[in-house]
């Protein structure tokens, strides 16, 4: 064998191991799919079914009256918007004080959003559910969407991005024709970060939609939950019943994922570089 | 409770190479103009140049718009984080059912927790996940990166498909692993049985509980942790590489001379990353094996295999109203975290630091 084949051959190998981990990472999305076009029997037979049946509309129908699907799928979506555009505004207009500005006290400021990092969210989450209590937040929304507007990572990320991507000069020129600070920030600042903002926008609102832990705990009305604790909740009250649960896992799950492959490759490439930070 | 560290910075770090420190360190462009002298704080770029406007209006008062700015964050995490945390604290010093009055009780449920055997069982739980998760996690990871660094066709396709796992709800995949491991009716068994092997309780046994959680935890990450290596073997200069190849070395040698090296700072910022959240396993157990721990006294499935802390200490506050001993939990986990987390820094960087 001469080093050229050699080489093809290695080449083709590498590419033969690498579909293997592929095949791995998206096996599950069509397995859901499988189980959840098939009905329960054919899924528990032997040989099971690996291909795609045409039960899927009995199974979402049985989803349906188990389930308040579009229910939880607003709270969901109130959620993780309102959740979003928070993140957005405030992070980004402080991202812009501390890229741009310097005031007393800021080290200290920014190294408390350092902290954030290492404190696990746990240690907090029994007086918060106290304070919900308190308030009167208690198994509303506002319980899930006010918490999580507070994102250290934004603001990290809205600093490093304005402070290099927002031209000093522009913001000179602002000052000079008597532009405050928020007239900077919402002429000069905004048009300038978009970019960074729609990484930190398809970030919070996966987080947010994906969320588990808080929504189990605040949500205390059965009958206003977001998707995922009523996904949980759905398994642990039918879990032999697969074909139906995994017809909810597919309509409250795949969307997102096949939304999320549109943005990936950008998404993908700022997200190592605020891994690498 | 495993949050999901799509994108977020080295939480601390000596900084190097690739990596330049997460903060604390200036704003890249501050000007040192000869303006900055007796004025410590100003608008960055304005001073200098806007001479007379300086000395205008001194005093904190003068910044209220940077203030104002950065309010939102510190408001809500004052109230929402700052103060719960500290909260923690005192009650884990008290006991609380939530409702009743709070009792000073000082060390008591320290006391207790040292002697609970649940507890201790629910460490020894997380800290065998984690570790069956972890290795072979960043271990794959490296060895992706590496087969993707050394091809340039569909890199693009490989990227956006190994790392859609780490986007996934992980109350959906929760469900998955528990339907395709499911003793009776499971894929697994089925394919066990076609190949005429025996079926393997993997519901139901100490140690094949662990280990679903654990191959859970390692296909929601590996991906994500082989993108990250990726990403740091794409800015080592090739250079390096030829001149080792000029020297006669194989790929194994320049594997363990050139490539490890240089990706320390990467692989350690992994560690840190897979420490802090693989601990916080919560979420896969809660999900596939049920929680209340009021009505299953086999909370964290049969034997209590998968009870992790985070999901005891779920138990203790929110089955069973016991706030001061879940805090008393939660607290001495979170120092565990950190020791494990210094432990691990340490080893990585010393085991790699070259003679």
């Amino acid at each position: 064998m001469n080093s050229q084949n050699r080489r093809r051959l290695r080449g083709l190998s590498v590419h033969v191991v690498l579909m293997i981990c592929v095949v791995v990472s998206v096996f599950p999305f069509y397995w859901i799919i499988v189980m959840a076009t098939n009905t329960s029997q054919d899924i528990y037979s032997f040989p099971p079914k690996l291909w795609f049946g045409d039960n899927l509309l009995t199974n979402i129908e049985n989803l349906f009256a188990k389930m308040d699907f579009f229910g939880s799928l607003l709270n969901t979506m109130i959620v993780a918007v309102g959740t979003t555009l928070l993140v957005l505004f405030f992070d980004s207009l402080a991202g812009f004080a501390f890229a741009k500005y310097d005031f007393p006290a800021k080290r200290f400021l920014f190294g408390l959003l350092l902290a954030m990092y290492i404190l696990p969210t746990q240690l907090a989450i029994i007086p918060q559910y106290e304070i919900m209590v308190q308030l009167g937040w208690l198994g509303t929304l506002k319980a899930l969407i006010v918490p999580a507007a507070a994102n250290a990572f934004g603001i990290f990320w809205m600093r490093q991005y304005t402070s290099t991507g927002v031209p000093d000069e522009l913001l000179d020129a602002a000052r000079i024709e008597g532009a405050g600070f928020f007239r900077q920030y919402w002429h000069v600042v905004l048009p300038c970060v978009r970019p960074a903002l729609a990484f930190l926008g398809i970030y919070t609102f996966i987080a947010a939609w994906n969320d588990y832990v808080l929504p189990l705990v605040m949500l205390v009305n059965p009958d206003e939950l977001t998707l995922q604790v009523a996904l949980a909740q759905l398994y642990a009250g039918h879990s032999t019943d697969y074909s139906m649960v995994m017809a909810g896992v597919l309509l409250a799950v795949i969307p997102l994922v096949l939304v999320f492959t549109f943005f990936a490759r950008g998404f993908i490439a700022d997200a190592t570089k605020g891994a690498l930070r | 409770m495993s949050s999901s560290p799509v994108a977020g910075p080295a939480p601390t770090g000596p900084s190097s190479g690739a990596m330049t420190g997460p903060s604390g360190q200036p704003a890249p462009d501050r000007r040192r103009g000869p303006g900055r002298t007796g004025r410590r704080f100003r608008p960055v770029s304005a001073g200098g140049r806007n001479g007379p406007q300086r000395g205008a209006r001194r005093g904190i008062a003068r910044y209220w718009p940077q203030y104002l700015a950065v309010t939102p964050y510190y408001l809500i995490f004052s109230v929402f984080m700052l103060f719960p945390m500290l909260y923690t604290v005192y009650l884990a010093f008290q006991r609380w059912d939530g409702i009743g009055e709070i009792q000073f009780v000082g060390l008591q449920q320290f006391r207790f927790l040292w002697d609970d055997p649940v507890f201790w069982l629910s460490i020894r739980n997380t800290l065998v996940i984690w570790v069956l998760s972890t290795v072979p996690m960043l271990f794959m990871a490296l060895v992706m990166a590496v087969l993707v660094n050394s091809t340039r066709r569909f890199t693009g396709f490989y990227r956006v498909a190994l790392f859609i796992p780490s986007i996934t709800s992980l109350v959906a995949i929760a469900i998955f692993f528990a339907a395709v491991f499911s003793n009776d009716f499971g894929l697994i068994n089925a394919v066990l049985k076609a190949l005429h092997l025996s079926a393997v309780p993997w519901m139901s046994n100490e140690w094949t509980i662990k280990l679903v959680i654990a191959a859970l935890m390692t296909w929601q990450w590996t991906g994500y942790n082989a993108i990250i290596y990726l990403a740091g073997l794409q800015a080592i200069p090739s250079e390096l590489y030829e001149a080792a190849r000029m020297d006669g070395a194989g790929p194994v040698r320049i594997f363990f001379s050139i490539t490890i090296p240089l990706l320390r700072p990467i692989i350690l910022f992994t560690v840190v990353i897979s420490t802090v959240t693989g601990l916080q396993s919560f979420t896969e157990p809660q999900v596939m094996f049920g929680s209340d721990a009021s009505t299953n006294p086999n909370s964290g499935g049969p034997g209590r295999a998968g009870l992790t802390t985070l999901l005891y200490f779920y138990n203790q506050a929110f089955d069973n109203n016991d706030f001061g001993y879940a805090a008393a939990i939660v607290w001495s986990f979170f120092l565990l975290i950190l020791i494990l987390v210094i432990v691990n820094w340490r080893l990585v960087q010393h085991k790699e630091r070259r003679p």
